[in-house]
């Protein structure tokens, strides 16, 4: 993975920068290389780098100052939220300050008459639904990584989760921010109902990567709590059969909560490690509806009559609490199962349902032509798909075999209608892909947004965008000095 | 100038020298707006896809948002955010307004529902983002600037949105006696349980209203759940078939005043505003009348007002230094020349 050369003249100043950021906040700054290295990547590990500093704010204001100083010293800042992203989006560069939100964890209010929580951006996404648990109700955004991931994170990838079939993403659930830009200032965007009055300058931040500014309270809509919840596992003997009846329940009127998908290479490796009692078949679905008994059992006889006209080899309705957990117990291994076949990379490609079965079959013969293993677990009801590469990482070039493959899925997302990235976001690790599903016109219109917010591109400044398309606005930063800024 | 393809669109952009009042139905314009040359964007028109199965629609700006809501119908869908049904509408009006009706409260605005656009910047240059796919997180999410951005950035040509199934049942209790304020004290009972309420709308003719959808006995069991959780506002009424499209006229001599606020502190705003029309969106949206010419003197509060007919534009409070900086930073650079800024 290509990384820009980091700026000669920040390294050069590497001691009079942490010099700067101590006397601004002490206790707060971590520059000894051996305590640096744990921030020298993310979850997408394979790539790593450790930063000139790391800073650990607790305040919105103090997060302010540090842009202030980073800003007038001209300094590539980095934000980082958990450090949880897929996709690289928090791996630093060595000539940039990483700043971590991980002692911003606090419940600043909540609001049950407007249906609301306000949390500094460091708190987990799970955290914050707990918060509200008391008062009967959730927040639903659900990443798999949710247990550890932080909202500031989540609202700079516009996350995702099982669930959003039914409850959106993070950006239909995300009503205000505060942010701080890279000069310092601070702003509210949104308001009531996500609403500003002005542009939707919270629905552009959401999403963008840690590119126009660090997040540092969010407003977050909550939901009362369903009466409950219950999953139907159907198996078929094919992935086309699997696919048409995805289409025939959401044709029929029905919106499950989750719509889950495994073929046949998942379900054996999940049976294998984590014996939920899957039936052999070539591709299952897990269905989740919620509501009070009645509703559940209204629309799960739906459900049925409708997965009858497709001849499943299996029908599994849960009855009861343990069998709605041995139902999603395969699941939820699944990520674990392939960690035990050999390394893997796991994509997030989004299609249009409909192409289901020419993706899968398209999958399938890429997979055989580059001799690697491809298991496919997804969210059907929205087609966010989530093929996983097995390789392994002790074999010379297995890896760059694997990322050509992904790489290669992907631009099939791409041709068919679909997108590169449904929930990941696009960091380092898709970057180069960006050419494939967009323009000149469609990047150039991207960047100039945040030109707005950055103008000296010092956020985060190598993702998202290809290098090279990037390089004139980077280098432009490159070319100013510090006295030009004063 | 009515142009019949985005080709044509972006030529008469580029050889554009003074500025453009962009206009589809004209139906959602607020003071102040649709000044300049008028280009006409009703020409753009049809469906480019729709795959039921999906929950996929994509649409030129220019086709009538009648046409849209009837192709819709005729395979059991809708358009979940509700937009008024003005006579006129353009879809593409509907998305650069992010005009939403009552359903919001459960299924979010247009710009929820927009996955796709594509637009004409201020340069001529056509631009795509998002897509046809609900989930898709690839770039930046101008789908969302664009969205709402009143033709101030671009001039949209298509959209795609993400449909929603008809409801099977349809049922509205009714409370014909609460007052506004009692009304969003029901509302935030309603809303506070997991009832799946799509609209909590009061008004001053029919007093507080709640509606439930879905499967049949779904609704059934909802409603009587509902209805034992609203006893103490009285004994609701229950109602088939209510007229949720019905836009409110403004009283003659009278503006209309826009308020976006959190409902909590709705009733704080309602004691200033002599003559509220309309509460939807649980307490979250009030539209007020006010003498013509005389802003509302409200308290400090969440959000903000806007006079939506009359003269002159007018909102309170004035956006913060930063966000205006922030704003007309990105009017300047998707429309160097000000071609869209017309009277504003």
């Amino acid at each position: 993975m290509q990384m820009p050369v980091p700026d000669a003249s920040v390294l050069a100043q590497r001691s009079a920068i942490v010099a700067r950021l101590k006397t601004a906040l002490p206790g707060a700054v971590i520059d000894d290389p051996a305590e640096t290295r744990a921030y020298e990547c993310d979850a997408l590990s394979a790539y790593r780098c450790a930063p000139l500093a790391v800073v650990l704010p607790e305040t919105t204001a103090q997060v302010s100052q540090l842009l202030a100083i980073c800003h007038e010293l001209r300094v590539p800042v980095v934000p980082r939220g958990a450090g949880t992203s897929l996709a690289g989006g928090s791996m630093p560069t060595a000539d940039a300050v990483v700043i971590g939100l991980s002692r911003m964890t606090q419940v600043l209010e909540v609001s049950p008459q407007d249906r609301l929580i306000r949390v500094q951006a460091g708190r987990t996404n799970l955290s914050v639904s707990a918060a509200v648990e008391g008062i009967g109700f959730f927040y639903a955004p659900d990443p798999s990584s949710q247990l550890a991931c932080a909202i500031g994170g989540n609202i700079a990838m516009n996350s995702g989760g099982a669930h959003c079939l039914k409850y959106g993403v993070t950006t239909n659930n995300l009503l205000g921010v505060t942010m701080v830009l890279m000069d310092g200032s601070v702003v509210e965007l949104g308001g009531p109902m996500g609403e500003s009055g002005g542009l939707d300058l919270l629905g552009v931040v959401c999403g963008s990567e840690g590119q126009m500014g660090i997040v540092t309270e969010a407003t977050l809509r909550i939901l009362p709590r369903p009466a409950g919840a219950r999953p139907v596992l159907i198996g078929f003997d094919s992935s086309e059969t699997a696919g048409a009846c995805v289409a025939a329940i959401i044709r029929a009127g029905i919106i499950p909560v989750a719509i889950e998908f495994m073929d046949s290479p998942c379900i054996r490796a999940t049976e294998a490690h984590a014996h939920a009692g899957y039936p052999d078949a070539e591709a299952l679905l897990i269905v989740e509806v919620e509501g009070t008994a009645p509703e559940i059992d209204e629309q799960l006889s739906l459900i049925r009559e409708i997965a009858m006209r497709f001849d499943p080899v299996e029908f599994r309705e849960s009855r009861t609490e343990d069998e709605s957990r041995r139902i999603w117990l395969g699941r939820k291994s699944a990520f674990g199962a392939m960690g035990q076949m050999g390394d893997y990379i796991c994509l997030d490609g989004t299609i249009p349902v409909t192409a289901l079965p020419m993706v899968l079959a398209g999958i399938g013969d890429l997979s055989r032509q580059y001799g690697l293993a491809v298991a496919n677990v997804f969210h059907a009801g929205d087609g966010n798909m989530h093929p996983l590469i097995i390789y392994d990482a002790n074999a010379p070039g297995d890896l760059d075999r694997a990322e050509a493959l992904g790489a290669d899925i992907l631009r099939l997302c791409v041709q068919v209608g679909g997108c590169l990235t449904g929930e990941h976001g696009v960091g380092i690790e898709k970057r180069d892909l960006m050419s494939a599903q967009f323009d000149p016109p469609d990047l150039e219109a991207q960047m100039r947004v945040k030109d707005a917010f950055d103008p000296h591109w010092l956020l985060n400044a190598a993702k998202v965008f290809p290098l090279e398309v990037s390089a004139p606005r980077r280098d432009r930063r490159l070319n100013s000095t510090a006295s030009d800024a004063a | 100038m009515r142009p019949e393809t985005e080709e044509d669109l972006a030529a008469l952009i580029r050889d554009a020298s003074a500025p453009l009042s962009v206009i589809g139905g004209g139906t959602r314009l607020w003071p102040g707006e649709g000044q300049g040359a008028r280009l006409d964007m009703t020409a753009m028109t049809g469906v480019t896809l729709y795959e039921p199965e999906a929950l996929t629609l994509v649409v030129r700006a220019g086709t009538p948002l009648q046409t849209v809501r009837d192709t819709l119908a005729a395979e059991g869908q809708m358009l979940g955010f509700e937009p008024d049904d003005l006579p006129g509408s353009t879809i593409g009006g509907v998305a650069a307004t992010n005009a939403s009706g009552a359903r919001r409260v459960l299924s979010g605005a247009a710009r929820d529902a927009l996955i796709g656009v594509r637009f004409v910047d201020g340069q001529g240059q056509i631009i795509r983002n998002g897509g046809r796919v609900m989930k898709n997180v690839t770039g930046y999410d101008l789908v969302k600037l664009m969205a709402g951005s009143r033709g101030q950035l671009g001039v949209l040509t298509e959209l795609s949105f993400r449909t929603t199934p008809l409801p099977q049942v349809t049922t509205t209790l009714r409370l014909p006696d609460l007052d506004a304020e009692e009304a969003i004290r029901a509302f935030t009972a309603a809303l506070g349980g997991p009832h799946d309420v799509s609209a909590a709308r009061w008004t001053p003719d029919h007093g507080a209203l709640i509606r439930l959808e879905g499967l049949g006995a779904s609704v059934a069991a909802r409603s009587a759940e509902l209805a034992r959780r609203l006893s103490d506002f009285g004994a609701p009424s229950q109602v088939e078939d209510h007229p949720w499209h019905i836009p409110t006229p403004a009283d003659p001599g009278h503006d209309v005043w826009r308020i976006i606020c959190r409902p909590s502190q709705a009733p704080s705003l309602l004691e200033r505003l002599p003559q509220p029309m309309l509460v939807d969106w649980g307490g979250a949206l009030i539209l007020a009348a006010m003498p013509a010419g005389q802003p509302p003197e409200l308290p400090p509060f969440a959000g903000h007002a806007r006079r939506i007919t009359g003269a002159d534009a007018a909102i309170l409070p004035k956006p913060d230094p930063v966000t205006e900086r922030i704003q007309r930073d990105l009017r300047y650079r998707f429309d160097p020349r000000g071609i869209f800024q017309g009277g504003r």
